[in-house]
């Protein structure tokens, strides 16, 4: 009886994991699909990139990088958007992740309030912004410079992040806090040796999610600059693809670079999604 | 702790010390040089070239600003408007109602005078179709003051494409004389499962310059302008004919499948790659076809016609302009580097690097063959730019939206007439 | 001591109130003026015309109204199918199983992807003759099912709005598995010495914990599939007809195609007041629920 119900689990435990990994399979495959199709395009020809859509090139044509890297100017724009990207990104987690914490464990006047204006802005796209927002600029002698641009990329950002950080801070046990205020540790000593490594997991996402933004971002870019020097990398993506002609293979090369920086990120980010589980569990 | 309440409240400080201190533009640069704001990315190198060579003569330092994609450089351009940031040399993307907006605020220069000037000899060197884009009659309804505006560096026209193999394969040795015979063409097409027309009806704008030439064809040019005017009805049986053609090709099989939805650069993939017999395109398809199948077997005409009663027409004229800032310190200069752009050498090296259509009109020789058919056709084209009128964008989205409808067999060319009517009173209501 | 704690408080968000004040709230109220003008977006003179823009949105711009419906259409698909598959996958990925950063990478693909890739292989995927999907289609022994899904009005729609979730997934299951991740593992251990089951823990302390993250995902689903664009002109530019054109297409038409600046900024505006109050009616909602 016993030795048959053991069995019974083992193989239920083993069909749920058989089934969880076909699930697990069948979406990778699909999310694999297009980043395969790109790399193998971007080692292929004009000619031969629609002609035959394989995934497996006859020839490999890895100049397409170098071609791709030398015409788009790569090494400049690189530079700039490894910079734009991460001066961002530090702003952001700090700037946001003070405002999220003050909404979430603080109580002074206006709070509600504050706090309701930046969700209204996440939520209200403003389509014609890019005009006021040139001439103020403009106005500020910032069109055209790095910090105006990394500005208001911060500010794109800012909404969305507070409103993530507060959700988790918001769902933190709040006794470690008790103890540091106790031992005499002031605010900012908390949010900073406190709530911020208790909040490494979602400060990952926010990470990757304001990097992959900035990363891809060229509209503002393009409006703002005047300078060539200045502008990302997405820009010199941008001249693979014509409005009459797109280079597609030295476009999917192009693709290929640009998105590694992000894969690198993501990588490095999930470290501390999973970190965030001992140092959950060391808080109990 | 102290010091994280100074640094915040300083940034606050600072920031607002920015705010209040304002304005004072930044100094002009040196006048030895000039900025061309442009969008297109398939000529940047040549205009690098050429801003060399004149830099060599001249001592003029030229520099071309590519800002791509057109969408974005068009953003740019109207905030710049804003910020009276326009460089010395621009391009405008869009439509007349639009060019005359820039006329009007004050930002494009009036190059008549350079063009008229030796016996006008700037002028005649031009297509006069391509130069017509930038020309604004003396009382036109843009309420500009009469001129020409701009200065076209290419021209374009768009046309039907066959490719002579596959119609081989169908049994027929040449493109179809008339529009029952494309049709029969289609029905073929159907039978041996082969995809017909493709083109990038997607985007709405080539819909309506499909329609466009088929509307002169049926009722001449009097008549469209007419009801642009609005003193006939798109519910007029010569509309819902046109309206109807979309009709027959669907029900021939002549349109591939997808159509409606097809981006152009789709469209001339599967062209390219020998996948459809027909296309419908602008000639730089030339160039896209070259890059992605040089042996391509095929040909361009005009849209094969309705009727006999008018010519068939397609559009075409002035591909990309270049306008001079009328604020710039440097108009001269711009106008003269503008002069030597479209003098006869530097045409045609853009047209050999760039397989586009020169706007001056002496340097069409030794052009490969289709690109050369694209040219003859210049003389049957139009454009809405030059018709000296404009339809509201709604009425033209209406019109082409409803062509879609058409197709996709939810409506019949009747009911989308008459919505378009519809569309068309409302807003002449508006305007009163 | 109580203004110098206020002071305090008010220092942590100063920084983002600053910046938010100058690059949000100035070109706001800017945009939001010009919702009362006719303007080309070119000439130096505006028109004030009252209310009229906000009056014809709401009277006369039926196209509007659609474009509203098929994004509420791609949201709702969004919401339930994204959403679900994004929480499914967290959890598998949140067990101790195998290769289970293997799957952490790969889910994080499509997000990543440029709309240009995504859109041209989705176009193979689901075209009418070569696609991929109406080979399989056939493969399988359903023939009948195979045509140009972008191009047929009746699944154009949901054919976008498919690869508007499989692009979007890889958001939602990155902030379920941190949510997951910050549950603490003894709450489960507790659970276990009471004697609840796996079904039962997951009910009794991963649910409850996991909504307000539940909350989060879904505000910003919504915010995300509302706002889609790119990937709607990059597969279909809002065809066949007006079947699959959304609020951000008809703004930006608006705008560019029509030089309606005014007009397209009330538009921004009536749509921003609309997403505030679906997410606030879903924050309240769930909050109820909770209670």
């Amino acid at each position: 009886m016993k030795v048959k119900s053991v069995i019974y689990y083992k193989i239920k435990k083993v069909s749920v994991n058989v089934l969880i990994h076909l699930f697990l399979i069948s979406v990778s495959v699909t999310c694999l699909l297009p980043l395969i199709w790109m790399v193998v395009s971007s080692l292929k020809t004009q000619e031969t990139i629609f002609r035959d859509m394989s995934l497996i090139p006859r020839e490999f044509h890895f100049e397409n990088y170098y071609h791709a890297w030398i015409e788009g100017g790569f090494g400049r724009y690189f530079i700039n958007s490894i910079l734009y990207t991460s001066l961002v990104v530090v702003g952001i987690v700090v700037i946001s992740s003070l405002a999220a914490y003050a909404f979430s464990r603080f109580k002074f006047p206006g709070r509600t309030i504050l706090f309701i204006m930046f969700m209204a802005a996440m939520m209200i796209p403003i389509p014609g912004s890019f005009v006021p927002l040139y001439v103020l600029l403009n106005k500020l002698h910032l069109r055209d410079t790095s910090i105006g641009y990394v500005l208001c990329m911060i500010n794109v950002g800012l909404s969305t992040s507070i409103f993530l950080l507060k959700t988790f801070f918001d769902k933190m046990p709040k006794e470690l806090e008790d103890a540091a205020r106790i031992d005499g540790c002031n605010k900012l000593g908390i949010w900073w040796n406190v709530a911020l490594p208790l909040a490494k997991p979602v400060l990952a996402v926010v990470v990757v999610f304001n990097a992959l933004n900035v990363w891809n971002e060229y509209v503002l870019a393009l409006i703002i600059f005047d300078s060539k020097h200045l502008m990302p990398l997405q820009v010199a993506l941008m001249t693979f693809q014509g409005e009459f002609i797109t280079k597609y293979p030295l476009l999917m090369a192009g693709l290929t670079i640009t998105a590694l920086p992000i894969i690198i990120v993501y990588i490095l980010m999930q470290k501390y999604i999973v970190k965030g589980v001992t140092q959950g569990a060391l808080v109990g | 702790m102290r010091k994280f309440y100074l640094v915040s409240f300083a940034i606050c400080i600072v920031a607002a010390g920015i705010l209040i201190s304002g304005c004072a533009p930044h100094g002009s640069k040196n006048a030895n040089y000039i900025t061309v704001w442009h969008w297109m990315t398939d000529r940047e190198a040549a205009f690098m070239e050429l801003a060399k060579r004149y830099e060599a003569k001249t001592g003029v330092r030229v520099n071309f600003e590519l800002y791509a994609p057109s969408d974005a450089y068009s953003q740019k351009v109207r905030a710049a408007t804003q910020g009276n940031t326009l460089p010395d040399v621009f391009g405008i993307l869009g439509e007349k109602r639009d060019f005359g907006a820039f006329i009007r605020a004050g930002h494009i220069l009036d190059l008549s005078p350079y063009m008229l000037a030796n016996n006008s000899e700037w002028k005649n060197q031009f297509f006069s179709k391509a130069l017509a884009v930038n020309e604004f009659a003396p009382g036109n309804n843009y309420s500009t003051p009469p001129g020409i505006y701009g200065v076209p560096i290419d021209v374009m026209t768009i046309q039907m494409l066959y490719n002579k193999d596959l119609l081989k394969q169908l049994g027929f040795n040449k493109p179809p004389k008339d529009f029952a015979e494309f049709l029969e063409i289609g029905k073929k097409i159907k039978e041996a499962k082969m995809q017909g027309l493709v083109s990038g009806w997607g985007e709405v704008w080539m819909i309506d310059c499909f329609a466009n030439g088929y509307a002169f064809n049926i009722m001449g040019k009097e008549k469209v302008l007419n009801t642009i005017k609005g003193k006939v009805a798109y519910t007029d049986p010569d509309w819902v004919k046109v309206l109807s053609l979309f009709k027959d090709m669907q029900d021939s099989g002549i349109l591939a499948t997808g159509l409606v939805t097809m981006i152009n650069k789709n469209a001339e993939q599967l062209f390219a790659n020998s996948r459809a017999v027909f296309a419908f395109n602008g000639s730089w398809c030339v160039n896209v076809y070259k890059g992605m199948n040089p042996n391509l077997n095929y040909g361009a005409m005009l849209p094969p016609k309705v009727s006999e009663k008018f010519p068939m027409s397609i559009w075409g004229g002035a591909g990309s302009s270049f306008m001079v800032n009328a604020k710039s310190g440097k108009k001269e200069e711009a106008v003269k580097f503008l002069q030597w752009l479209t003098g006869k050498e530097q045409q045609q090296y853009l047209a050999e690097a760039t397989n586009n259509l020169p706007s001056n009109k002496n340097t069409l020789n030794k052009l490969p063959e289709v690109l050369a058919q694209f040219a003859g056709a210049i003389e049957s084209s139009t454009h809405p730019n030059v018709w000296g009128v404009s339809e509201f964008p709604a009425v033209i989205e209406a019109f082409d939206k409803g062509i879609q409808s058409i197709i996709i067999g939810e409506k019949t060319p009747e009911q989308v007439a008459q919505h378009v009517q519809s569309v068309k009173e409302r807003e002449l209501a508006k305007k009163r | 001591m109580r203004i110098k704690d206020t002071l305090e408080n008010y220092a942590f968000v100063a920084p983002a109130v600053v910046i938010f004040s100058i690059f949000y709230l100035i070109p706001f109220l800017y945009v939001f003026q010009l919702g009362m003008f006719e303007w080309d977006g070119i000439l130096p003179t505006k028109t004030f015309i009252g209310l009229s823009n906000f009056i014809e949105i709401f009277t006369q711009d039926k196209i509007w109204w659609n474009a509203m419906l098929n994004a509420g259409y791609i949201t709702l698909i969004a919401l339930t199918f994204q959403n679900a598959v994004a929480f499914l996958l967290a959890l598998a990925c949140d067990r101790e199983i195998k290769m289970k950063n293997f799957y952490r990478l790969i889910f994080f693909i499509p997000p990543v992807l440029s709309e240009v890739v995504v859109g041209l292989v989705w176009q193979w995927i689901l075209d009418g003759n070569y696609g991929m999907f109406n080979t399989w289609l056939r493969g399988i022994g359903l023939p009948g099912l195979a045509h140009n899904w972008l191009s047929d009005p009746n699944t154009a729609l949901t054919a976008v709005a498919i690869v508007h979730c499989w692009k979007g997934f890889g958001w939602g299951f990155l902030i379920f598995l941190a949510g997951l991740q910050t549950i603490p593992r003894e709450l489960y251990e507790a659970a276990r010495v009471d004697g609840a089951n796996a079904g039962q823990s997951f009910k009794n302390v991963t649910i409850p914990l996991m909504i307000p993250v539940a909350v989060l995902v879904g505000i910003l689903t919504i915010l995300g599939s509302m706002q889609a664009f790119v990937l709607i002109i990059a597969m279909t530019g809002g065809g066949p007809a007006y079947h699959t054109e959304v609020p951000v297409l008809r703004i930006l038409a608006s705008m560019r195609a029509s030089s309606r600046f005014g007009y397209a900024c009330a538009q921004g505006i009536t749509f921003g007041v609309i997403l505030v109050a679906i997410s606030f009616i879903q924050y309240r909602f769930s909050k109820k629920e909770r209670a």
